[in-house]
């Protein structure tokens, strides 16, 4: 094999990958070169400031923005043969639960789209909803609940079908400090029991830290990586870990590599 | 004149009343809301009788709540005869063809921008103008009968509907839209789960503007020529003949009949739309 | 030119179903009267008759046109048969009604969002009377106007007009009084500002995006309204008589002309109250 990285547990691998939007003011350059493999199980974090591209690489994976060069592969497919395969499932900022369902209702969603048997649909939303704390809530409607109630609701949503990848993108940023630390937790949690591969967009750095095996540093003009980070902190994470000088460490790399983008302007 | 002192004086206790029924913790409720309203309903009724009763108005230019009152009972089978031909026949009917016709026709060019783009401007414009005109040609076309008074009313509801149902259709959230790329859902998918829902009370806001129009188009059509029945065939026989009562009558029945639709509409509208922010609970 | 494409091939279509549908409707006409002659016609000489009947069924564009023309330039614009004259009738009637609805809907919406009372026990009633077919009122009014000893015409078509362009207005109104956040009201009261202040300061400045905005439906409802008004008065005047002298008569080609001078004179208004309100919005710092 010649190129190493081309290996077999390798799930998503960006390749020279280019994305320009044609605007009024001219070209926009929001990817340029970028390189990544991400492995099967990685918990993977996209960190940088806004507009260096670390939501529309995302949106890229998910094919709902098409690269206007180099190559993308999910799963050996491309990024729309993935999405015919239901390689994963994506949260987006906002919960952007439809008002007229149910959260049940919302949760078997994307089940009816892909024709999922009626038996089948039921059981995955219990199994689903009680996987991300909501059992009891199936029969609310969205605006009954609090916000960081209605995001693990569209948590729950991304899990129902089972895809292998899990693309979060900001799930958490519009709650306050005190429900995103749980909700990082669950997060873990959830990530810890289904082995899934997770990427995860944010900007703030305790969080990237705190849930990632590899934290990818990003900056604007043209939007790019700038550091690729491997966490050396283990698996099992309770929340006091953030106290550790292994966590003070890697935090500070990201900041450096942070600024160390900023600088290039 | 003792009449004109004791409306005045009904309308003094019953505006007190009613501030402070305003002020108290009661007019914060749904029944309160409904007391206060229906207390100054019952007012102009009084001022109105007063008025007429004080001044000696004439019955030939304004009849008193106390005469038209009666007429409305003494006459019930005219009236049920000239509510079903308007209301029934014309007006619901040409309701019913109108918004199936908008609704299906904004599902039909939905799938081209270029047919929105095109229809939108026209039919925004079509919506401003006074079609009640085109109710003679209509008359021409299709006869004295209910017909005629329909096809007034469907072109009339038929505009402002497709107008209100092409904007819903696009009214949905950009993320909710992107939610759908990601289970590759197919056209159909995202308009029955989507598209249609999110623009449910858009259409139901095109159904209430449509409902009065509908009215306003059946007993129209009827000025340029009806069967000796109907709502807008009695308003005009009826001032001929100075028999205001019966007028006054027939409007009872036309406000009830509108007022009716209406809140029949909107009823429908907070079952079907109990999600959106303006019809939470 | 990308906006105006799809526009044009729009009305070019319906031009052409217009066409289509006059020769169908018109056809009937022609074959009866050769029928009766004795002769038959071709398809070829069916359709040149359909274009220039006196009394079509459904009068095809350009004579519609033609009649307009001839309704504009061929008499002094003065006389009884100018549509210039009748056009000018209905949009005096419609600036009256427009008028008085407009000071009826911010006095009204002045009172019920300073009242609560007002709000409970006039606005249920305010949109009720708006369910409440105003055609049927309308030869009430007039003969009442008349029995009072009012001979103008003029009044009972303007609360006709005003009946139905208040509401628009009212509605806008309380919408745009109620604008403003409790931050901003708060702000105010941390001054120790009066009701007067608040309302002259706050409110009424923050009303005017929504009272320009209500305008357009506004005035729309008021030609409308005027219209109808001119209906069923066995008035002489206005292009809503002209449609019923039109169709009394059995002179469709009047009764087309006059129904497309009030579309031309609704075009007309709305583009002078868009404009009125795209300045005033550029005046308040809206961006276009």
């Amino acid at each position: 094999m010649k190129d190493t990285t081309h290996t077999g547990s390798a799930v998503i691998e960006a390749r020279n990958l280019d994305l320009t939007f044609q605007t009024g003011d001219g070209p926009v350059h929001a990817l340029r070169d970028v390189n990544l493999t991400i492995n099967k199980g990685d918990f993977v974090s996209f960190i940088g400031p806004s507009g260096c591209g670390k939501t529309t690489f995302l949106r890229c994976i998910a094919a709902l923005e098409h690269p206007t060069g180099g190559t993308l592969t999910v799963n050996g497919l491309t990024p729309d043969e993935a999405r015919m395969k239901r390689a994963y499932g994506y949260v987006f900022q906002a919960a952007g639960l439809y008002p007229w369902r149910t959260i049940a209702g919302n949760v078997k969603l994307p089940l009816e789209i892909m024709g999922f048997s009626k038996a089948d649909q039921q059981a995955r939303v219990d199994r689903v909803l009680d996987l991300v704390e909501l059992s009891g809530f199936g029969g609310k409607f969205p605006w009954q609940l609090s916000g960081g109630m209605q995001q693990r609701a569209s948590i729950a949503r991304a899990l129902a079908f089972d895809a292998d990848i899990l693309l979060m993108d900001e799930p958490f940023g519009a709650l306050d400090e005190i429900v995103r630390d749980r909700l990082n937790e669950e997060v873990l949690k959830l990530w810890a029991r289904t082995g899934k591969t997770i990427g995860f967009v944010t900007h703030s750095i305790p969080e990237a830290v705190y849930l990632s095996t590899k934290i990818v540093v990003m900056s604007p003009r043209p939007g790019r990586i700038t550091d690729v980070i491997d966490s050396p902190l283990p698996k099992e994470r309770p929340l006091d870990i953030r106290d550790s000088r292994e966590f003070i460490e890697i935090a500070h790399r990201v900041r450096e590599g942070l600024r160390a983008g900023h600088q290039d302007d | 004149m003792s009449w004109l002192i004791g409306a005045t004086l009904f309308w003094l206790a019953a505006w007190a009343l009613n501030v402070r029924l305003a002020a108290s913790r009661f007019g914060a409720t749904r029944a309160g809301r409904i007391t206060v309203a229906a207390l100054f309903g019952i007012t102009l009724l009084v001022l109105w009788e007063g008025l007429v009763r004080g001044f000696a108005v004439s019955p030939i230019i304004l009849p008193g709540p106390s005469v038209i009152g009666p007429k409305i009972a003494s006459s019930l089978p005219i009236l049920w005869a000239d509510f079903v031909q308007t209301v029934i026949k014309g007006a619901l009917t040409g309701f019913a063809i109108g918004a199936l016709a908008a609704f299906a026709a904004a599902i039909a060019i939905d799938r081209s921008p270029f047919l929105q783009k095109g229809l939108l401007p026209i039919g925004n414009f079509v919506s401003a103008l006074p079609i009640v005109g085109l109710a003679p040609v209509l008359v021409m076309w299709f006869g004295f009968d209910w017909q005629s008074k329909a096809a007034v009313v469907v072109v009339m509801v038929f505009f402002p509907l497709l107008v209100n149902m092409v904007a819903g259709l696009q009214a949905t959230d950009r993320l909710h839209r992107d939610l759908m790329a990601t289970y590759s859902a197919t056209y159909t998918q995202r308009l029955l789960k989507l598209r249609l829902p999110a623009a449910m009370p858009f259409f139901f806001n095109g159904l209430k503007i449509a409902a009065t129009l509908a009215l306003i188009g059946a007993i129209v059509a009827e000025f340029f020529g009806s069967p000796i029945v109907g709502m807008g065939f009695r308003i005009s026989t009826e001032v001929g003949k100075l028999g205001l009562d019966m007028v006054w009558a027939t409007i009872a029945v036309a406000a009830l009949s509108g007022s009716a639709l209406y809140g029949l509409i909107a009823l429908i509208e907070s079952r079907v739309t109990f999600w959106h922010p303006s019809q939470r609970k | 030119m990308t906006r105006a494409m799809p526009v044009l091939t729009v009305l070019g279509a319906i031009f052409a179903l217009w066409y289509l549908a006059a020769i169908w409707m018109n056809a009937t006409w022609v074959y009866d009267q050769a029928q009766r002659a004795g002769t038959t016609v071709t398809l070829a000489q069916v359709i040149p008759q359909t274009m220039a009947q006196a009394r079509p069924l459904l009068p095809p564009p350009h004579q519609v046109a033609a009649e307009l023309w001839k309704g504009v330039t061929a008499q002094a614009i003065t006389s009884k048969r100018s549509l210039v004259y009748h056009g000018y009738v209905t949009f005096r009637g419609t600036m009256m009604g427009f008028a008085l609805g407009i000071v009826l809907g911010v006095a009204l919406a002045m009172a019920i969002v300073r009242f609560r009372v007002m709000e409970l026990s006039v606005m249920p009633w305010a949109i009720i009377s708006q369910t409440i077919p105003i055609v049927a009122l309308a030869p009430m009014i007039l003969t009442v106007s008349n029995q009072i000893g009012i001979d103008n015409r003029e009044v009972p078509k303007a609360i006709i007009s005003a009946y139905l362009s208040f509401f628009p207005v009212l509605v806008s109104m309380v919408k745009g009084l109620r604008s403003p956040d409790h931050m901003q009201l708060d702000l105010l009261s941390t001054y120790g500002a009066s009701d007067g202040q608040t309302f002259r300061k706050l409110r009424l400045p923050a009303s005017l995006p929504y009272f320009f905005a209500s305008l357009k439906v506004a005035i729309a409802a008021a030609l409308i309204g005027t219209i109808v008004g001119e209906l069923p008065t066995g008035a002489i005047e206005g292009l809503g008589a002209r449609m019923l002298i039109g169709s009394q008569f059995g002179e469709p080609l009047i009764m087309w002309a006059a129904l497309f001078a009030a579309a031309i004179l609704a075009g007309g208004l709305i583009l002078i109250v868009g404009l009125i309100e795209r300045m005033a919005q550029a005046r308040m710092g809206v961006p276009a």
